[in-house]
């Protein structure tokens, strides 16, 4: 197949802010000929031609015209771009041109840590990425799957593995959302070895296909030589998917949690989503049962009016009285209203209280069986009790020394 | 021109366009004596009897007004980014063949982008106003005859009865006049809100041209401007674009980060003990001080609490704390929607300020003073709380200053900023150009961090253990290059050559703005 001669990457126009475009063409000799047009040249002119002319190094690029467009991208934008338009160029060439590892994403999550609230970021809408964990999510998607059009897959791909690198989540869970199988097993190469903490499965409909995702990570977590745990959160998104709930949820050690997709659910049954949720009862329930049959947490949908904050308020509480333990966002204004509904009550603070005191004192004093008035208290009772004091402390609703008061 | 160091260790002219200067000598450090300017004596009986001024067109008015090369000519912007009428007051002027006009404005907007060709050939020597948009880009090449100068509002007003500008021609935009010259714009169809910005101009200027696209019978009611200070009255079919006369920045933010931080300013204000009843602020236009307003009445709703007066900058969401009982008065600067224009008209507690009460430094006392706080914005800060919101970090002007500076001497000072804008950090080692002195500014609220004056102890601790981010103001910083890949660099600049000069509101010299070399 002839080579291309010439590439293209990014976005331009007048609109377009945070980005930027390069258009690159191989030329016979001259060196390399470089053209910015930037927004920020004479804050960062410098540093962007010494990035371009590394990248250049890099990929073995002596000569070629290049012209950037950039209206204030940042640095791994910037090289992403970049090297999405090397690939055009080079489809064959593997190399990876990575950016200095943030010390502050070395971070590991726990299988049973909140996920009350995750965000949604279009994996190629790279300028929501550095404030999104400043709202507090407890978990951040870098969305390379339904956010994503077909064409800009790869240039997704190639952001997400860079912010997963560099770009500062405040302590979120990292969270990808890969591709429908087979293609997503592709986007694997790009963040298993970027610290992931955690894998949403999208259409997930049978115990195999989350197999598959985890045989492919434990293969690369081998050759790259990665030690972080990567847990899995399979979307279930059809009526097959809500049927086989059980086997997916109990799949894997690290499958911990499991969310439900309604958009696509009530599409495969051909139904409409409403307001009352009717057509979607059995599905979430179903999910719930199973989730907690395994042992893991169980995701709800996102509510999609960004603008109504009472009908998200009343859509969690709803949840929450199913069973649920989590929501998707898809705006950062979601999260303080979802994680404050996640809250729980007075009565349920009360009784968590009384619960974990019980237990605590019964460990002082060396009793084995713990009860409260007539009622014996088991293990799991206690789980969910420190779980509510835990909900209740993040929330403020109680303060720091509540064993005082 | 010689370059000499002033108070605040910038490098500013001891002359300007042939006038000496006195340096920047500190905050309050200089008092200016004697009397203030004095305006010309007028007879009644050299003007109609019948109380009608209507002349024929604005060049007659020009001409009658003694209009010649050399000539300042202070025109306002209540009509903002829909103003007509200073285009055509300069196409005039042009077509007479005069050259070298001061143009003396109390803020320029991008359609005045028509006037470039008068600045190229001539016609305008120079501006003493706000060089917004394609306007500062052509001052910062170095392209203007003369040496910029930009005030606050106060500033100006400041500078007209020191009789540092003595205005030869003032032309007025009224949305309303009768033919006497009284005027308003509150009514009509170019309504604006009010037009205070005017008032000095029309109290000091040597001829005063009012220009209506709405003129009705004797007497014109409210008159915000006095007939008794106007020359000549012209009628005109328009003033403007209606649809650009209000500000284009009158709704709320949509951006997450900008509304995380309008909640932080309200939670600030707030927890550290501001927000009482009888207390006051300062609110203008940009979502997200419309954002803060909204979260600050959630508080005060919910605690029960009324504030005294707000400062507007008027918007629908001031009025409505007004209509719903929050605050017993809006004083006014300049109106920036609809909803203002008409509070203002029907409300008698919804009052028409200009600088002159507000932030005049000749004043017998401040009203900017007396506010417990204002929440402002800014195109940089650095770690010592310097603040410039003229020039971008490209060294570029970008816009005026509006009643930013005045603003500062509130009790408390808030700075509402984003901690970049794509990959332009707000907070630097140094700002570009200072328009602010840092011991004037007490908060710096970002979306990343809050940081508190350490002048401020008692603001440190009034907030200590609250939930509220606060900071270093270098640790925001740090943050922020490291983000956006190391510090960034200076702009070029030619240092011989001073394009504007920034004043401070005692009409000294706080810094300089230097031609950009590309």
């Amino acid at each position: 197949m002839e080579q291309l001669k010439k590439a293209s990457a990014g976005k331009q126009g007048d609109k377009i802010r945070s980005d930027c475009y390069f258009e690159m063409e191989l030329k016979a000799s001259g060196g390399i000929d470089l053209e910015i047009k930037s927004k920020v040249e004479t804050m960062y002119g410098d540093s962007i031609r010494k990035l371009i002319l590394d990248m250049c190094e890099y990929f073995e690029i002596k000569d070629a015209r290049i012209l950037l467009e950039d209206s204030g991208a940042l640095p791994f934008v910037l090289a992403a771009r970049f090297e999405l338009a090397v690939k055009r160029l080079f489809p064959e060439n593997k190399k990876q041109y990575l950016l200095p590892m943030n010390k502050r994403n070395l971070y590991s999550t726990a299988k049973d840590r909140l996920r009350r609230s995750r965000l949604y970021l279009p994996g190629n809408e790279p300028k929501f990425f550095p404030n999104a964990g400043l709202h507090e999510p407890d978990g951040v998607i870098l969305d390379l799957e339904d956010s994503v059009a077909p064409v800009e897959k790869e240039a997704a791909q190639l952001l997400v593995r860079n912010a997963l690198r560099t770009v500062d989540f405040y302590g979120a869970e990292r969270m990808v959302r890969i591709n429908q199988l087979p293609l997503g097993k592709r986007d694997l190469e790009f963040i298993v070895p970027q610290n992931v903490n955690l894998i949403l499965i999208p259409k997930c409909e049978s115990a195999e296909q989350v197999y598959d995702v985890e045989n492919e990570v434990l293969r690369l977590k081998k050759e790259y030589n990665i030690t972080n745990e990567i847990y899995y959160m399979p979307i279930i998104e059809s009526a097959l998917g809500v049927m086989r709930a059980y086997e997916i949820a109990s799949a894997s050690e690290n499958v911990c949690s499991l969310a439900i997709g309604l958009e696509d659910y009530t599409a495969d049954l051909g139904t409409q989503r409403t307001d009352e949720g009717k057509e979607s009862f059995f599905a979430r329930s179903m999910l719930v049962n199973a989730a907690k049959a395994s042992g893991i947490q169980a995701i709800d949908t996102v509510f999609s009016d960004v603008s109504d904050m009472e009908g998200l308020r009343k859509s969690v509480l709803e949840a929450k009285a199913l069973g649920f333990e989590g929501k998707g966002c898809i705006h950062p204004r979601q999260i303080k209203v979802i994680n404050e509904a996640f809250a729980p009550n007075e009565a349920e603070i009360e009784k968590a209280k009384k619960i974990v005191l019980a237990f605590e004192e019964a460990e002082r004093n060396g009793i084995g069986v713990v009860s409260l008035g007539s009622k014996m208290i088991d293990a799991p009772v206690v789980k969910r009790a420190r779980n509510t004091i835990h909900l209740a402390l993040l929330n403020k609703l109680i303060p720091e020394d509540w064993r005082m008061s | 021109m010689k370059l000499l160091k002033n108070a605040a260790g910038r490098l500013v002219p001891d002359e300007i366009n042939g006038e000496k200067q006195i340096p920047f000598q500190g905050v309050n450090n200089y008092k200016p004596a004697g009397c203030k300017a004095k305006p010309q004596v007028k007879s009644c009986i050299d003007y109609p009897e019948d109380g009608n001024k209507l002349v024929g067109s604005l060049k007659e008015a020009l001409i009658n007004s003694g209009i010649k090369d050399g000539m300042t000519i202070s025109t306002h912007h209540h009509l903002r980014n829909g103003d007509v009428l200073t285009n055509m007051l300069f196409d005039i002027i042009h077509d007479i063949g005069l050259k070298d006009i001061r143009w003396f404005p109390s803020a320029s907007f991008p359609c005045h982008e028509h006037l470039i060709p008068y600045l190229e050939d001539g016609t305008i020597s120079h501006i003493e106003g706000s060089m917004n948009g394609p306007l500062g880009r052509f001052t910062t090449q170095g392209k203007m005859k003369g040496v910029g100068v930009l005030r606050s509002h106060g500033g100006r007003y400041q500078a007209i009865q020191d009789g540092e500008v003595h205005i030869d021609i003032a032309v007025i935009a009224a949305p309303t006049s009768d033919p006497f010259g009284n005027s308003n714009g509150v009514n009509g169809k170019s309504a604006s809100g009010l037009i205070g910005f005017a008032l000095g101009d029309s109290e000091y200027a040597d001829h005063v041209i009012v220009v209506t696209d709405n003129l009705v019978p004797f007497p014109c009611v409210p008159w915000q401007i006095q007939g008794n200070n106007v020359d000549y009255v012209v009628e005109i079919d328009s003033l403007g674009d209606a649809s650009k006369i209000v500000s284009g920045t009158t709704e709320v933010t949509k951006s997450p980060d900008r509304l995380l931080i309008a909640e932080y300013v309200a939670q600030f204000i707030e927890e550290a003990g501001i927000m009482k009843d009888g207390f006051s602020f300062q609110a203008g236009a940009g979502g997200t001080n419309l954002a803060f307003v909204l979260y600050l009445k959630e508080r005060m709703k919910a605690k029960g609490v009324k504030a005294r007066f707000v400062r507007g900058g008027s918007t629908k969401y001031l009025v409505q704390l007004l209509e719903e009982g929050l605050t017993d008065y809006i004083l006014d600067g300049q109106t920036f929607d609809l909803e203002g224009v008409r509070s203002m008209r029907e409300n008698p507690n919804h009052v028409n300020t200009s600088p002159f009460t507000s932030y005049n430094f000749h004043g017998k006392g401040n009203f900017a003073s007396i506010i417990d706080t204002a929440v402002l914005g800014a195109t940089e800060v650095d770690v010592n709380f310097n603040a410039n919101v003229v020039t971008h970090s490209d060294g570029y002007l970008l816009h005026g200053i509006g009643g930013w500076q005045n603003c500062l001497y509130s009790k408390c000072t808030i700075l509402a900023i984003p901690s970049f804008r794509d990959r332009i950090p707000v907070i630097l080692d140094e700002v570009t150009t200072l328009c602010g002195p840092g011991e004037l500014i007490d908060v710096i609220i970002t979306e990343r961090g809050i940081a508190i004056n350490p002048k401020r102890q008692d603001l440190l601790k009034a907030v200590e253990g609250s939930s509220l981010p606060v900071k270093p103001i270098e640790k925001i910083r740090d943050e922020v290059f490291e983000i956006c890949g190391g510090a960034p660099a200076k702009p070029k600049i030619n240092k011989d050559k001073v394009v504007a000069v920034v004043k401070w509101v005692d009409g000294t010299v706080l810094d300089s703005v230097f031609q950009v070399t590309e």
